[in-house]
């Protein structure tokens, strides 16, 4: 136990965390909307989140460019990758819920049944990426770690004085990026007309459609919300690691299922505290043992909110949210 | 005799073997256990187009058989918890995974446990804890594991019990590969005990070449436990269990204590699958955290799901599918995951009940079927 390392290097180690953590709340709003609409844990979502990465991957290859490119064609090629990832995650999801999820609610197969296809759905997924495409398209795809060209290069951009931490560009862009897009989402899910659907279907599915709320139509939306932000996710994901790979989704999706019931499952703002908790006291944990025990800390996190606070820690509210 | 046809005919498989005469029942029954203890040498043709072993990339057909058999004592271990009792335990593997260690950290001679009690109590290098012993410590060790997972969690919601259990899972593996002065980490433990037996030839009774005497005293195991759960289903343990699975609230109005049954459910599971990862572990004499990846408890729960869960007849031959056919098909290794991905999908929209559903659960399907179309009707 190192409690030293973690004192000292405090506000590196928070920083770490909070990057870490925006990625984390971004796919756990994927977890939390269909959670709060469904009452579904979606096991597929993790991969939704893989294929995003794998369309950025693509995007930057299409387009040619590597690391070093000029800055218009830097920016150029980030928003091109952030909105081919929006579009293939919720496509993704979209098409999981459409294979996996539909066909079931209409038989009213207990929820049970809707886990396993789920996760039969899920392996279909990293297969696809670690076998299938190999086959078919030869590399990058396959069973190995795939680096992706860091078209963003990471630059110091000032030092705050006197605790002399370096903020670079990347760590600005990942966390404002991911509160955007979380105030954006919390936003539409409370303001628009779509939302107020999405949140009367929360509250009462039956009581909803009687008032004219197509719930199949709420049940979409919510799957292509969540595959969208997990999409912005894979993006910012690979701007901090470069890398992808068949199978990074299952630990990622794991921790963001514990970030969305550490804040609340099915309430949007408590996803954002939950992700950046888990975030934070991952690094932490790690800092302090070591980092193999940082995935560890997720279950015993999670383990240690469902025993003394199982509605987390704003509490489960996608229905409950004022009208 | 034809008097005898006649009755049966137009009836379904269970229901003619309800009708037979007692002594029918049990003479087929004494057949097909006598055919399962002869399924290792089974070579005539076409019947042997079973085997694994028909090519030399084949893996061994007695191993193979082997396998199938633990797999199957871990399915009807798991279909108490899921099938019974209704509770999704997708960590059934660290229970698995701690009946193997049980015996490797206790039995093995060479693992730092037992070095440990040498050097302490003066003994020898070759002592360890004899396997008889090791075999209620391993018990013991996933039924303590159980109960003080289940304790806090099965009271919550189901599907927040299906992700705490996953966690442990990996957690137990994460910690028997981090905790290198306990487990040996990564390097795993050699020398794990092998039961006791006459020496044939030279060896040992139950050593690495003859692999169909394991898959002998697997099998064993597996109708003991077979009879067990039969016995257990329908106890006054059984029906609590079922009350809770269909209503828990209806139950706990009616004076079943919810909590204390899944309690027990979920710690005669684990119990189970302790026992199933002792025989894996005894039978590899080699224990290493590898082996339980958390795949391995989605495996679990899809046999137990693709056979019918709540049926002990289905989880079997959901054991058997999943552990038979990937081994028979070994050229197509690669592209297993991707095919028990596409089963698992299909297999549940088109036959959400399982293969082999109980009638209980079936009808229980059937209901919800109906309601969800009247509410479709309705909205």
């Amino acid at each position: 136990m190192d409690f030293d390392a973690l004192i000292s290097g405090l506000d590196r180690h928070t920083l770490d965390g909070i990057t870490r953590g925006s990625i984390y709340a971004l796919v756990a709003l994927g977890y939390t909307m269909v959670y709060g609409v469904m009452k579904l844990i979606n096991f597929a979502h993790s991969e939704v989140f893989m294929v995003g990465t794998w369309t950025v991957l693509g995007v930057y290859t299409v387009l040619g460019v590597s690391a070093g490119a000029g800055l218009g064609m830097v920016i150029a090629a980030t928003l091109l990758a952030l909105v081919g990832a929006m579009i293939a995650s919720a496509g993704t999801a979209l098409a999981v819920e459409r294979i996996a999820y539909r066909p079931l609610r209409k038989k009213g197969a207990p929820p049970l049944i809707f886990l396993i296809t789920g996760i039969g759905c899920s392996m279909v997924l990293v297969e696809l990426f670690g076998q299938v495409f190999e086959v078919f398209f030869g590399p990058p795809f396959g069973r190995v770690t795939v680096n992706i060209p860091s078209v963003l290069e990471t630059k110091e951009l000032f030092t705050i004085p006197g605790i002399d931490l370096t903020i670079t560009n990347t760590r600005v862009i990942i966390i404002v990026g991911a509160v955007l897009m979380m105030l954006a989402l919390d936003t539409f899910v409370n303001k628009s007309r779509l939302g107020r659907g999405v949140r009367a279907v929360a509250q009462d599915p039956d009581t909803a459609s009687l008032m004219g709320v197509n719930q199949n139509r709420v049940i979409m939306l919510v799957f292509v919300l969540g595959g969208a932000m997990a999409g912005v996710a894979a993006l910012l994901y690979t701007i901090q690691y470069d890398i992808t790979k068949f199978d990074i989704g299952f630990i990622i999706g794991l921790k963001a299922f514990t970030a969305a019931v550490l804040g609340g499952i099915g309430n949007l703002r408590g996803a954002l505290v939950g992700g950046l908790l888990l975030g934070i006291a991952e690094v932490y944990a790690s800092t302090v043992w070591s980092s193999e025990w940082a995935n560890v800390t997720a279950f015993v996190v999670l383990v240690v909110i469902l025993m003394f606070r199982p509605t987390g820690l704003l509490g489960e509210s996608l229905g409950k949210a004022r009208a | 005799m034809s008097q005898i046809l006649d009755t049966y005919r137009g009836l379904k498989l269970r229901d003619r073997m309800a009708a037979a005469p007692a002594w029918v029942r049990k003479v087929g029954l004494l057949l097909v256990i006598a055919f399962a203890f002869y399924l290792p040498f089974l070579n005539i043709l076409p019947f042997a187009y079973v085997r694994t072993d028909l090519t030399s990339r084949g893996s061994d057909w007695a191993s193979v058989l082997f396998l199938v058999v633990v797999y199957m004592i871990v399915a009807v271990g798991l279909n108490v918890v899921i099938g019974f009792a209704g509770l999704l335990d997708l960590g059934y593997v660290g229970f698995y995974a701690l009946g193997a260690y049980s015996i490797a950290l206790f039995g093995s001679p060479s693992s730092p446990v037992v070095e440990a009690l040498q050097s302490r109590f003066g003994l020898s290098e070759t002592w360890a804890v004899p396997f008889a012993a090791c075999i209620p410590i391993a018990i013991a060790m996933s039924l303590i594991a159980g109960v003080i997972l289940g304790a806090p969690t099965l009271r919550l919601r189901g599907d927040y019990l299906a992700i705490v259990t996953l966690g442990f899972g990996e957690i137990i593996r994460i910690t028997a590969r981090n905790l290198d002065n306990v487990t040996n980490g990564a390097t795993g433990i050699t020398n794990v005990p092998t039961p006791p037996g006459p020496e044939i030839d030279g060896r040992s009774f139950f050593n690495t070449v003859d692999a169909e005497r394991w898959y002998w005293l697997a099998l064993t195991i597996l109708i003991i436990i077979i009879w067990l759960a039969f016995r257990l289903e329908h106890s006054r343990v059984g029906r609590a269990w079922l009350a809770i699975r269909e209503d828990e609230d209806a139950a706990a109005i009616m004076g079943v204590a919810a909590f204390k049954f899944k309690l027990w459910a979920f710690a005669i599971g684990a119990s189970v699958g302790g026992l199933a990862g002792l025989l894996f572990g005894s039978k590899q004499q080699y224990v290493e955290p590898n082996a339980f990846m958390v795949n391995l408890s989605f495996l679990f729960v899809a046999m137990v799901v693709i056979g019918g869960s709540g049926n002990i007849y289905g989880v079997l031959l959901g054991a058997f599918l999943l552990t038979y056919l990937p081994e028979r098909f070994r050229e197509f290794q690669e592209w297993r995951p991707f095919a028990f991905g596409v089963a698992l999908v299909v297999v549940m929209i088109m036959r959400p009940q399982g293969l082999v559903p109980s009638r209980r659960r079936a009808r229980e399907f059937e209901d919800r079927k109906v309601e969800a179309e009247e509410a479709a009707a309705d909205a």
